[in-house]
């Protein structure tokens, strides 16, 4: 396989906890990237973090890559489904890193405008989306607030990644009976703002 | 599936372990789920039906390698997988099995930083040390496969077991593997009679073999390809090994250095020759060691170098928790004397972890352990002695129920217990799941009949080994490739060990519950009560997949009352700006919060 060269790996961190379907976007992203013609590692937890713990996932994809872990203050792009986790993925947030992030907070006594004022401590270039609203206009089930995610991070050119090889990643990966509902919320995000 | 592609798949270091074991032409495969290493068992149980080779979860670790060695025997290709203390638990069967010339693959991860382990933070290595076996260490997925392949070609040349030691970020990192042709394994071989003798002279004589034997297959560890040099400039050299590798390489690409390096990738029997030649041939002045957990290279390297040979190891990384990048890449700079990048210094300037509030997994919605914790800590208080086990219903050790006085390994809930009420006035409580009963429990409930103790077994019977993935156990009717088989049910072992009081609760029915739950605490002597009910997330996923739905609930009346909710802690039930409310989307519908507030609480009209 041709791998693409002259290229800084692409650290990513997706994040959000037990039960949005976490896992199932970054095999995705990582499945996309491979399509690419990258080499990429994905690392991730199972286990106990899976029942409504914090749950972080790492790709990395570039020429060459060895570690699947992203290095501390190193990540060039963070994607959260809940803002209290986007706060703890900082750890590997630079004053460059791209944080986009759902505007939700489950479970948790921070509010939302503490947390952005803290996330702006490390990076003014912040993304916020009301991803579980919209979502739930489309379809009402808020499980696909991943697809969202995905969609309007690719539209707003954060994640460097091809619309149409994700979408192939996700014909891949989905279930074929949810492939459809799934298809709109993608392609929501690419008609939003 | 991935795994089963023509030519490279992009696999878990869990299926790389699957993949190899089909390029060697495995028949034979045993497991007890335990994460990190769960998906091994749980991907030969998807494969096995099509791939035509035997697959069983077994009731726990010793059975399951007795099981596999038994396969070994009969001349089929085999191999056993397990998390670190399952080697624990198997290690009393594993050291005689080497003595006898068993070719057997063990597949054992550790879990450095405990991401799904409560007992200890063990490096296993040290067993290779203790039971004189060959062990292996990959550091990404195409590593674990060909290792896996070489483990076998080792096992059956010498006739001895081979670990293959993953730890927590190899089971769970993908990559891009390159496949090679999957050979059909055998399923039937022949036990070959008349060799075995008994004797305690003929058990020292194995012994004296099996050292000669490791002496030879230390000549191949240090010609070995997995143990390679990579040259370098300078006279400060790395002798790394597992996913430790990986972050020097990365340290190497950030500071634009090459340094010597070794890689240990056989590292039992140790290979002392290369080690000395690396020292030697390149003039190193010093040498880092970069391993995760225990010296257990740091303290070879130590007895093999010269003295004027400067060794940094353990002084330079934690011996607990795993390593990261940024470790290695802090630690090597600070030798070179390089400065850090600007965003890691930065970073460690502006984050503190103790600032964001840690997130603690909960009981699913509608999960059974709820109800059950519920129902004990209205009925007997929190000042009760608690003795926990391992499993979902842990999460009854973290707040609003903290009903655990302590865990110690699967089993020993019963086991400690016993010991408590033996030497004090406590009739503690036990809080045990099936599939743990199943593993380690019935003996120690022998033990409490049999002593005469004084103590109630709660049996958390979820109907599956939910924790690690809902694989099925030998109450569940089902075997690990979804076959049916008879139901052992737990009422009539607790009967058979003569248990005085045994009872079956239906945790749905929570008034019942309650009263059971007194009346099996005031029984005199042992008592077992059954709390029997469905893992919901099992049921719920089997319900979406057969495109059917559940009731969900909601509150219809706001009460004062209601904030006895927090302490009962479901996901789908919070308070938002001073109302209770349920959360449509994530109610599981399994009708307790009803049953507690049948006046506030209704099912909601479609
Ligand atoms: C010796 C050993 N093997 C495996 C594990 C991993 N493990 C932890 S709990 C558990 C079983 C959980 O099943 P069960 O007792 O039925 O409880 P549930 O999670 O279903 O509530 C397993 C396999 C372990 N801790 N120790």
């Amino acid at each position: 396989m041709k791998k693409e060269t002259k290229m800084k790996p692409f650290n990513l961190i997706v994040t959000g906890y037990g039960g949005q379907g976490i896992l199932t976007l970054a095999d995705i992203i990582a499945k996309a990237a491979l399509k690419q013609r990258y080499d990429v590692k994905e690392a991730e937890l199972h286990g106990l973090a899976q029942r409504s713990g914090s749950l972080e996932c790492h790709i990395r994809f570039g020429k060459s890559i060895y570690s699947p872990l992203v290095t501390r203050g190193r990540a060039d792009l963070i994607i959260a489904l809940d803002a209290s986790e986007a706060l703890r993925a900082c750890y590997w947030a630079n004053k460059k890193t791209k944080v986009l992030t759902n505007s939700k907070i489950f479970r948790s006594s921070s509010k939302l405008k503490q947390v952005l004022s803290k996330i702006k401590k490390f990076t003014k270039n912040l993304h916020l989306v009301d991803a579980d609203s919209i979502v739930k206009k489309e379809t009402k089930d808020i499980t696909m607030v991943n697809m969202f995610m995905l969609g309007y991070a690719i539209k707003k050119r954060l994640l460097p990644l091809k619309k149409k090889l994700v979408w192939q990643a996700i014909e891949e990966r989905i279930n074929k009976k949810f492939l459809k509902e799934n298809k709109k919320i993608f392609e929501k995000a690419f008609k939003s703002r | 599936m991935e795994l089963l592609n023509k030519k490279r798949g992009f696999l878990f270091g869990n299926e790389a372990i699957v993949r190899g074991a089909l390029e060697s032409g495995i028949g034979f495969a045993s497991a007890y789920p335990g994460t990190p290493a769960s998906e091994i068992g749980d991907t030969f149980a998807k494969i096995s039906k099509t791939e035509k080779i035997y697959f069983e979860y077994s009731t726990n670790e010793k059975v399951a390698l007795e099981a596999a060695a038994g396969a070994a025997f009969s001349n089929v290709k085999a191999l056993v997988s397990f998390k670190h203390y399952g080697l624990n638990v198997a290690l009393d069967s594993l050291l005689p099995i080497v003595y006898l010339e068993c070719p057997l693959v063990v597949a054992v991860a550790d879990d450095p930083s405990c991401f799904s382990s409560v007992q200890t933070e063990q490096d296993s290595r040290w067993f290779s040390k203790l039971g004189h076996i060959p062990t292996l260490e990959p550091s990404d997925s195409q590593e674990t496969k060909d290792m896996t392949k070489f483990a076998f070609q080792l096992a059956y040349k010498y006739k001895i077991p081979v670990i293959v030691r993953l730890t927590t970020r190899v089971c769970y990192s993908k990559s891009l593997v390159n496949f090679n042709k999957t050979i059909k394994g055998k399923t039937k071989g022949k036990f070959k009679k008349s060799w075995f003798k008994l004797g305690s002279y003929q058990t020292v004589e194995r012994h004296k073999k099996l050292l000669k034997k490791i002496n030879k297959i230390k000549q191949l560890a240090e010609n070995s390809t997995l143990n390679f040099i990579e040259k370098g400039k300078g006279n400060i050299g790395i002798i790394t090994t597992g996913p430790a590798y990986n972050y020097v390489k990365e340290t190497e690409q950030e500071l634009k250095i090459k340094l010597p390096l070794l890689k240990i990738g056989f590292s039992y029997p140790f290979p002392e020759k290369k080690v000395k030649t690396f020292l030697k041939n390149l003039k190193l002045k010093s040498v880092i060691v970069v391993e995760e957990l225990d010296p257990v290279i740091e303290n070879e390297v130590k007895k093999l170098a010269d003295k004027n040979i400067k060794i940094y190891g353990k002084n330079l990384f934690p011996e607990t928790e795993e390593l990261k990048p940024e470790y290695v890449l802090a630690s090597i700079s600070t030798i070179l004397k390089k400065s850090l990048p600007d965003e890691l210094v930065e970073n460690i300037k502006k984050f503190k972890s103790s600032e964001i509030p840690a997130r603690l997994p909960l009981f699913c919605a509608g999960c059974p352990h709820r109800s059950t914790f519920y129902a004990i800590k209205k009925v007997l208080g929190k000042k009760k002695i608690f003795g926990g086990d391992i499993g979902c219903y842990m999460l009854g050790a973290f707040p609003p129920y903290e009903m655990y006085d302590f865990v110690v390994s699967m089993g020993a809930s019963i086991g400690v217990s016993h010991g408590i009420a033996k030497s004090s006035n406590e009739k503690p409580v036990i809080f045990i799941g099936d599939s743990t009963f199943f593993h380690a429990g019935i003996p120690a409930l022998l033990n409490l009949v049999y002593n005469k103790s004084n103590a109630l077994v709660v049996i958390l019977d979820n109907r599956l080994t939910a924790m690690t993935g809902q694989q099925p156990h030998p109450g569940t009717g089902w075997t690990g490739t979804g076959e049916l088989t008879k139901i052992i049910a737990i009422e009539n072992i607790a009967k058979a060990c003569k248990v005085n009081f045994v009872k079956i609760s239906n945790v749905w029915n929570f008034n019942q519950l309650c009263k059971d739950v007194k009346e099996a605490y005031n029984s005199k002597g042992v008592s077992v009560l059954i709390a029997k009910g469905e893992c919901r997330l099992f049921a719920v996923k089997q319900l979406a997949k057969a495109g059917r739905d559940w009731p969900r609930f909601e509150i219809i009346k706001q009460n004062p009352k209601l904030n006895e909710l927090a302490g009962f802690q479901c996901p789908a039930i919070k308070k938002e700006k001073g109302k209770w409310i349920i959360d449509k989307n994530l109610c599981w519908g399994c009708t307790i919060c009803k049953q507690l507030f049948p006046d506030y609480i209704k099912v909601k009209k479609k």
